[in-house]
């Protein structure tokens, strides 16, 4: 690419000395893109992050989305949904599959739980995870490590503690609580029973007496700090009427036993959370629960608590089960139709614009380059997966890009139309263009911020990858394609109006020649 | 493709005029009666809902040599209850879908062994009764929530009334849409909704296109009084037309891949639904905003008083000349060398005094 030399051209040494700086300034654009694409290229690489983070769609999967069923009294909180997804992520967890996730999603009255486990697992996941997870307290009648064999150390005795039957010793001495899949929860039990349990983290097990005070008989659970500093964190509980009667029963019956059975332990879905001794009766339904907490131990229980007063039920929203072959299917489709998509708007702009068309071509070209450094990165750093819905709108997305080179193109031909040289068309067009573009992508944008706010499940990938590629449409256009346009009008091949170039009077439909050329020629 | 060219350089000296805003009565005739007839359909005979919209199974199953008729009789044998749908997709799958099922687990493994294919093989789809609502529920705050937000920016950005026709013509193109899926009885999936969805941006981005000219082109037209309203917002849209014409073009072809892709290879899914349904959009916003969007735009202005004023001073200084009817009637016959009011207008905004070039 030739520029076109100022020296020959005395008479406009002051546009020539300007044009030499807009040239200059296009470069440095171009360039600080370029560098900026390079560097960035060079953390994706140092990170790891090389592959696309596939959706289950992509290579195969389940996935299953939560609605929370709005009951009476039940009020959709931040903390029930953070506390659910906690209790649904112990569940999916005990299955041991690598990069299982589960998370909320949406906000308001939109708040979802998407459940997604790659690999073939089939319905066990939906049956797991589908379950209203209930608080209840037991008082413990036997405490061990999470691999005994035995009720008591002593096992010479074989005097079982009062009501163990042998059953329930049996399932004790069997359970193995540094088993991960024995951790997974569920509150299938009936309260009335007593039970074998693990301790949430799988570092003890328990053998439970039936729950005498339920959930839903807490009304209050809040984390504080001793001011003294005496007790640290703890957790003050209190009881509706129903609640502060039993729980003042269990606690006398239970105080001046022996070790653990002076324990009440706090059992969420089926795990015991917590196991605290009683010292005293405690008949006024409102207890504290001190220990050696720290803060977010203290607020996790407290979270716990309030939860079990009014616990989430959730509707199967959507379960879908893609089989690795659909998703590799999928994933071939998505990306043949991107290809196609790009090489029709590469042949209509050539064909169109001529010349200026590469223009497109190279614009198109460094926009996918960021969008595909954009997805690794986000991967790596947010956890963006890319869906088959992300990919058609990524696709989508590439006719909006090349929309704004449309319209500035146009802008810049109507210029020329109207007598003024390519050279300062590329400046005067730019300039009318920026306007349009900035409105056409903002509206753009408003509708995909908002399709992601309102929208369920994989649409959301549709709607971040076109307000991402939005961006990036602003971004290559203010810094590559405007500098680029900038650059070759002041070759010979485009300022003479050639008429491969774009700009010939022919293609532009002009009548009267002599109005571009003596512009040229100034 | 150079003759488009040629079109758009006589279109933007004004040339060729194309009377967009004085026949508006017969656009709007005519989008009444699309409108009225999809409305027609869409009560008697509905939306053709998928299966996420009422809740239920889909089974996809992957065996080069199955037929639908293979695929009934296995989903008979299976028990399934209630009705379903049994299709032929792409190649070599076949999809199920039916009603909500009890015994989910044992069609799955029924159908496993009939069509001899490993059950893990199989994909499945199970949505909840309740899901529909919820789609369609977050589907409409979407939509109020986007109207809202976008009248607000383009009164910001334009002006109110430029607000109000572009959200006119956005509404019209969701109703145009909704219509056509009735008429011609397409699937209405999830995906179909945010297809709806996306072609609200769709058919603003063109409309903003093209009132970006409009303002441009109205910016001093009462100082001037040389031409109504009406006149000038005409020639932006004819001036814009190849840009419509280009944009809307280039935003269809990738739209057009996906289709062709997910239609042809994938047979039915997410991608077909999409597209179609982007497709169909894409066409009515290019319309709208050029048919509905600017007359509805200049007939809101040209009820102001300032507008009144203009048009009677237009029509004084230059008797018959300059009326937006009798504009696209004459001009053509006008070459660039001409002299008068109309050709100076005509030659357009670098003609127009007190502009500031930004």
């Amino acid at each position: 690419m030739r520029l076109r030399s100022g020296i020959n051209n005395p008479q406009s040494s002051s546009s020539n000395s300007k044009s030499a700086k807009t040239s200059g300034k296009s470069a440095k654009s171009i360039a600080i893109l370029g560098v900026a694409l390079i560097a960035f290229s060079a953390v994706a690489v140092i990170q790891g992050a090389t592959k696309v983070k596939l959706g289950l769609d992509l290579r195969g999967g389940t996935s299953v989305t939560l609605t929370p069923r709005a009951s009476e009294g039940t009020k959709v909180t931040n903390e029930a949904i953070s506390q659910a997804v906690e209790i649904i992520r112990q569940r999916v967890n005990s299955l041991g599959v690598a990069e299982s996730e589960v998370a909320a999603q949406g906000s308001g009255t939109n708040r979802q739980i998407v459940i997604s486990v790659p690999g073939e697992t089939g319905e066990k996941i939906v049956q797991l995870v589908g379950q209203t997870a209930e608080l209840r307290f037991r008082q413990v009648l036997v405490e061990g490590a999470p691999n005994t064999t035995s009720v008591s150390a002593d096992t010479q005795t074989a005097t079982l503690p009062n009501g163990i039957t042998p059953e329930l010793s049996a399932r004790y001495a069997a359970l193995d609580c540094t088993n991960k899949t024995n951790l997974q929860g569920g509150s299938t039990e009936s309260p009335d029973i007593a039970v074998v349990a693990c301790d949430r983290g799988g570092t003890g097990k328990f053998i439970l007496a039936p729950a005498q005070v339920l959930g839903n008989m807490v009304s209050k659970a809040t984390a504080a700090i001793d001011q003294q500093g005496a007790a640290g964190w703890y957790v003050s509980l209190d009881f509706n009427g129903e609640g502060t009667s039993k729980f003042g029963a269990l606690t006398t019956s239970v105080t001046g036993l022996p070790a653990p059975q002076n324990q009440v332990a706090i059992v969420l879905d089926g795990l015991v959370v917590s196991a605290p001794r009683i010292n005293e009766a405690i008949n006024g339904g409102s207890a504290q629960i001190t220990g050696s907490f720290g803060q977010e131990e203290a607020s996790n229980l407290a979270n716990v608590l309030k939860y079990g007063a009014l616990p989430l039920a959730f509707d199967q929203g959507e379960v879908l089960q893609v089989s690795p072959t659909l998703g590799t299917d999928q994933l071939h489709a998505g990306l043949l139709a991107g290809l196609l998509g790009f090489i029709l708007v590469f042949l209509y702009s050539f064909l169109y614009y001529k010349a200026l068309g590469l223009v497109t071509v190279a614009s198109l070209l460094v926009a996918s380059a960021i969008a595909y450094l954009s997805f690794l990165l986000l991967g790596e750093w947010l956890g963006f997966t890319l869906t088959l819905a992300g990919i058609a709108g990524a696709i989508v997305a590439v006719g909006i890009t090349a929309d704004s080179f449309v319209v500035y193109f146009e802008r810049l031909r109507d210029e020329v139309r109207e007598g003024r040289s390519i050279r300062s068309a590329a400046e005067t067009g730019w300039v009318k263009a920026r306007h349009t573009i900035i409105v056409a992508d903002m509206v753009s944008m408003i509708a995909a911020v908002l399709l992601y706010f309102f929208a369920v499940g994989g649409v959301r990938g549709f709607a971040f990858t076109l307000g991402l590629t939005t961006l990036i449409d602003l971004l290559v256009v203010f810094a590559f394609t405007h500098p680029l346009v900038s650059l070759i009008s002041k070759t010979n091949f485009f300022a003479s109006g050639h008429k491969l170039s774009g700009f010939s009077p022919k293609s532009l439909g002009m009548k009267i020649k002599t109005d571009v050329t003596e512009n040229l020629k100034g | 493709m150079s003759t488009l060219s040629g079109i758009g350089g006589r279109l933007y000296r004004g040339e060729t005029s194309i009377d967009f805003i004085g026949k508006r009565r017969r656009w709007y005739a005519l989008s009444g009666l699309v409108i009225i007839i999809s409305a027609i359909v869409l009560g008697t005979q509905g939306l053709h809902l998928g299966i996420e919209f009422k809740g239920g199974a889909e089974f996809s199953i992957t065996k080069a040599d199955a037929t639908v008729e293979d695929g009934r009789a296995a989903i008979a044998k299976a028990g399934a209850t209630g009705e379903s749908v049994v299709q032929k997709v792409g190649n070599d799958r076949i999809r199920i879908q039916t009603g909500a099922l009890d015994n989910f687990n044992s069609v799955k493994q029924s159908l496993a062994e009939t069509f001899g294919v490993n059950i893990d093989d199989i994909d499945t789809q199970i949505i909840g009764p309740s899901w529909g609502k919820e789609i369609t529920k977050k589907a409409l705050y979407g939509l109020i929530g986007f109207i809202i937000v976008v009248m607000l920016f383009l009164t910001m950005t334009f002006e109110p009334k430029m607000a109000i026709a572009a959200i006119v013509a956005t509404i019209h193109d969701v109703f145009i849409t909704v219509g056509i899926y009735a008429l011609v009885g397409f699937d209405v999936t999830p995906a179909t909704v945010i297809g709806f969805l996306t072609i609200l941006g769709y058919s603003l981005y063109d409309t903003v296109v093209v009132f970006d000219k409009v303002r441009e082109n109205t910016k001093s037209i009462t100082s001037t009084g040389k031409v109504t309203y009406s006149a000038a917002a005409n020639l932006a849209v004819n001036q814009t037309l190849v840009r419509s014409f280009n944009t809307s073009l280039i935003a269809l072809l990738p739209v057009a891949s996906i289709l062709f892709v997910g239609a042809g290879l994938l047979g039915a899914g997410t991608l077909k639904d999409l597209s179609l349904a982007l497709f169909v959009g894409l066409a009515t916003g290019t319309y709208s905003s050029i048919f509905i969007a600017t007359p509805m735009l200049a007939q809101l202005r040209e009820r102001e008083p300032a507008m009144r004023a203009l048009a009677k001073r237009v029509a004084q200084h230059a008797p018959g000349a300059v009326t937006a009817e009798a504009k696209g009637a004459a001009s053509p016959e006008l070459s660039d060398s001409g002299s008068g009011a109309k050709t100076s207008w005509a030659r357009g905004p670098r003609n127009q005094p007190k502009r500031k070039r930004r």
